[in-house]
């Protein structure tokens, strides 16, 4: 089983690249659970077709302790499971620690034993691994590969080197590796260039370029991943490339983080300047 | 002190009066001390380390040694990594143990910090000195109870230590509850007259119980050996005397190391104690000697003798599950009626198992019977139906005083008497010790309340 974590800036379209992946990789025969790491808990819509799932901590507050892996776990898209991790409303409490309760959860209810036959684990998580709770999904023997969901904007390219950091201090003492860059297209002049030099720089690849289309928009009003809202748009098709490249993927890095200077300097050398 | 609890029970959702449980770092630094020459340490602030330490000492009446990652707001904010790595640098500077047993608190649990990583960096730049060990388990207290801690870390014990052996031997492994350290000296003490090949951890007998010597020593004699419970992963079969503190570890062992497990319940009262003997006996082939039969003789005599203060008696016990449950049991073999059935530890488990034992015995009568229950609750049920025997920790004197039921002492904490890490109430010795308190404690009563014009019976 392929244990894989998400990660990138806020509302760089982390839930809606994973969740139209996971649609190409079902439709592969592949069975995989999504697991959603956001206090939104919608991480999940597409795959379920709304916003259906009742949260793990949501679950565990309201039944106790005794939770049943269906209660918690949903079948969405195909051979797709989905779990929302859930978590506290906005400005109160602990988002992180919900991360960890949802995880050891799903662990000792036995969700990632062999009989699952799960060929993957996708964690979707929300935001910057602000806190240690936020990178209980890249601890040693959880997920193994990340794959960082960026643009050519200067934010998400910070944020995405930011969270090399994150990864750097766990792949030092666990078996967790970058897998590389996914770039979810802002139409920023250069960006495709920009965001391969960038993974270049860091180590890794760019593993796929995902071009801006209002399909995905669409395919979202209607609660449903592209593939399965349209299955013979172009933009199903970037997802089912997605897809193949991750599943055949075999770069698996240790990443090199930039300094700050070097990341400006590769915007100024790539974007800005021009443009001005 | 409980003059305003009132009888009028409500349905109560979030609060706890005078909660059945405590923390479960407390279990975790109990099961930590069952190793020979480890050094429990607290990975928090400092008031828990000082909390969990006095408490174990105020019940075993022995210095208990921890060490803390101290944390501070500092801490709190940029992760207890530095203090962790610190900690361990001068844990075995200064105080050079063979063992250090990493547990967590709330708020390093909170911040989620992620042990194994740290140690691992610890071990891998020699920050860990060649040949110790460091083991770890994660103990946030708003999860379970002390007993779940107790269940962690004896867990981690295994995942930290055990080796897997693919050769055969005829050996079991015995994981006992959370008990005291007189009871796991006596369970070892009827394993060796059975002569059985055991490995036992965690054991805190030799750590918890020890002599008077003038002489000082960090580490006590007892305690399971690390090479024994390395040893553990080639054993034929481990016996889990308690399902909510040890099985846990069984199932750790078998997914390690591949060797199957047993769950039984902790050998308290007549049943319990035959089954594990049963058990040792069956998978070793090992006869049941005269001197253990001839104690279960002896206890079943006393039940016999002072049956007719006995029966029939209704008894309130509170306390943690795997020792609830045997006692239950011994009190129902007794003639007793158990009435009101309390844990704090949380477990639906703990309701099912009372109610079958209940149908076993062929009982119809109303009980009481909860778990993540609290003392308050308790007292309101008394007070309801009243009870003539009160069993539990040492909370439960503030209701027997306001009942005026006889009161034992049984489970833990017990933080105003003596007696309990030396007395044990294991084995078929251990019931009849605990049995003869119960009878005691109720001719007390009954020679106390007598009318002075009336004849106290000489002979009881």
């Amino acid at each position: 089983m392929r244990k894989v974590a998400i990660y990138g800036k806020g509302g760089i379209g982390k839930s809606t690249t994973t969740q139209n992946t996971v649609g190409g990789l079902v439709e592969m025969g592949r069975n995989v659970m999504v697991v959603g790491c956001d206090p939104k808990a919608d991480s999940t819509r597409l795959l379920l077709g709304g916003l259906a799932q009742k949260s793990v901590l949501d679950t565990l507050r309201e039944e106790g302790e005794d939770v049943e892996l269906d209660d918690i776990r949903l079948k969405g898209f195909k051979t797709s499971w989905c779990v929302e991790s859930g978590g506290p409303e906005p400005g109160v409490g602990c988002a992180g620690r919900g991360i960890i309760t949802s995880i050891n959860m799903l662990e000792s209810l036995g969700a990632y034993e062999e009989e699952q036959n799960l060929d993957y684990v996708f964690y979707d998580v929300l935001g910057d691994v602000v806190c240690g709770g936020f990178a209980m999904p890249i601890r040693d023997g959880k997920a193994e590969e990340i794959y960082i969901v960026c643009s050519g904007e200067m934010m998400a390219m910070y944020a995405a080197n930011n969270i090399c950091k994150g990864i750097l201090k766990y792949a030092t003492s666990g078996k967790v590796r970058l897998g590389g860059l996914i770039c979810n297209s802002r139409n920023v002049d250069n960006e495709k260039e920009m965001i391969a030099e960038l993974a270049r720089k860091i180590g890794t690849q760019m593993i796929y370029f995902v071009p801006r289309d209002n399909d995905v928009q669409r395919a979202e009003i209607n609660r449903k991943t592209v593939i399965e809202w349209k299955p013979d748009a172009p933009q199903a098709d970037h997802y089912r490339n997605l897809a193949r490249a991750i599943d055949e993927n075999k770069m698996f890095v240790i990443p090199k983080p930039l300094e700050i200077e070097e990341l400006e300097k590769l915007l100024l050398d790539y974007g800005l300047l021009e443009v001005a | 002190m409980l003059h305003h609890t009132p009888d009028e029970i409500s349905e109560r959702h979030a609060l706890k009066v005078n909660p059945a449980k405590t923390c479960q770092p407390i279990g975790a630094m109990y099961a930590a001390l069952g190793v020979h020459g480890c050094l429990p340490h607290s990975h928090g602030s400092q008031g828990c380390c000082s909390y969990h330490r006095s408490h174990l000492t105020r019940h075993y009446k022995e210095p208990v040694m921890a060490s803390t990652s101290s944390f501070t707001e500092g801490a709190s904010v940029f992760g207890g990594g530095p203090n962790l790595r610190q900690s361990l640098k001068t844990i075995f500077q200064v105080y050079n143990p063979d063992i250090v047993a990493v547990h967590t608190t709330c708020l390093s649990e909170t911040i989620g910090d992620d042990l194994p990583s740290i140690i691992k960096s610890a071990v891998e730049d020699k920050t860990v000195p060649e040949g110790k060990h460091v083991i770890h388990c994660n103990t946030p207290s708003y999860v379970g109870s002390h007993v779940t801690g107790y269940s962690n870390m004896a867990a981690g014990i295994v995942k930290c230590l055990c080796e897997k052996d693919e050769t055969e031997s005829k050996r079991i492994n015995v994981i006992p509850g959370f008990t005291d350290p007189s009871d796991m000296r006596k369970i070892k003490g009827m394993l060796k007259e059975m002569k059985a090949d055991f490995i036992m951890f965690p054991d805190t007998s030799g750590v918890l119980d020890t002599p008077q010597t003038a002489e000082y020593k960090m580490y006590p004699d007892g305690g399971a050996k690390i090479s024994d419970i390395m040893r553990a992963g080639g054993s034929s079969l481990s016996l889990c005397l308690g399902k909510w503190s040890s099985e846990a570890a069984g199932v750790e062992l078998e997914k390690k190391c591949s060797v199957p497990f047993r769950v039984l319940d902790l050998p308290i009262g007549v049943l319990a104690t035959d089954r594990f003997v049963e058990a040792v006996s069956q998978e070793l082939g090992l006869p049941v000697p005269k001197s253990i039969r001839d104690e279960r003789g002896k206890l079943v005599d006393m039940l016999t003798d002072y049956q007719q203060y006995l029966y029939k008696k209704k008894v309130a016990i509170f306390g943690d599950p795997d020792t609830v449950i045997p006692m239950t049991e011994f009190l129902l073999s007794a003639g007793m009626m158990p009435k009101h059935i309390i844990t704090g530890t949380p477990g639906k488990a703990f309701e099912k198992r009372i109610d079958s034992m209940m149908k076993e015995h062929g009982h119809d009568y109303e009980y009481n019977c909860s778990n993540s229950a609290d003392l308050f609750y308790l007292h309101q049920l008394i007070k309801k139906e009243p009870v003539d025997l009160l069993i539990g920790n040492t909370y439960g004197k503030y209701i027997a005083a306001e009942e005026n039921i006889p009161f034992v002492r049984f489970g833990f904490p017990i933080l105003d008497r003596v007696g309990h890490s030396h007395f044990p109430k294991a084995g078929y010795m251990g019931g009849m010790h605990f049995i003869s308190g119960v009878i005691n404690t109720l001719l007390d009563k009954m020679d106390r309340e007598t009318p002075e014009d009336m004849t106290m019976e000489l002979v009881a």
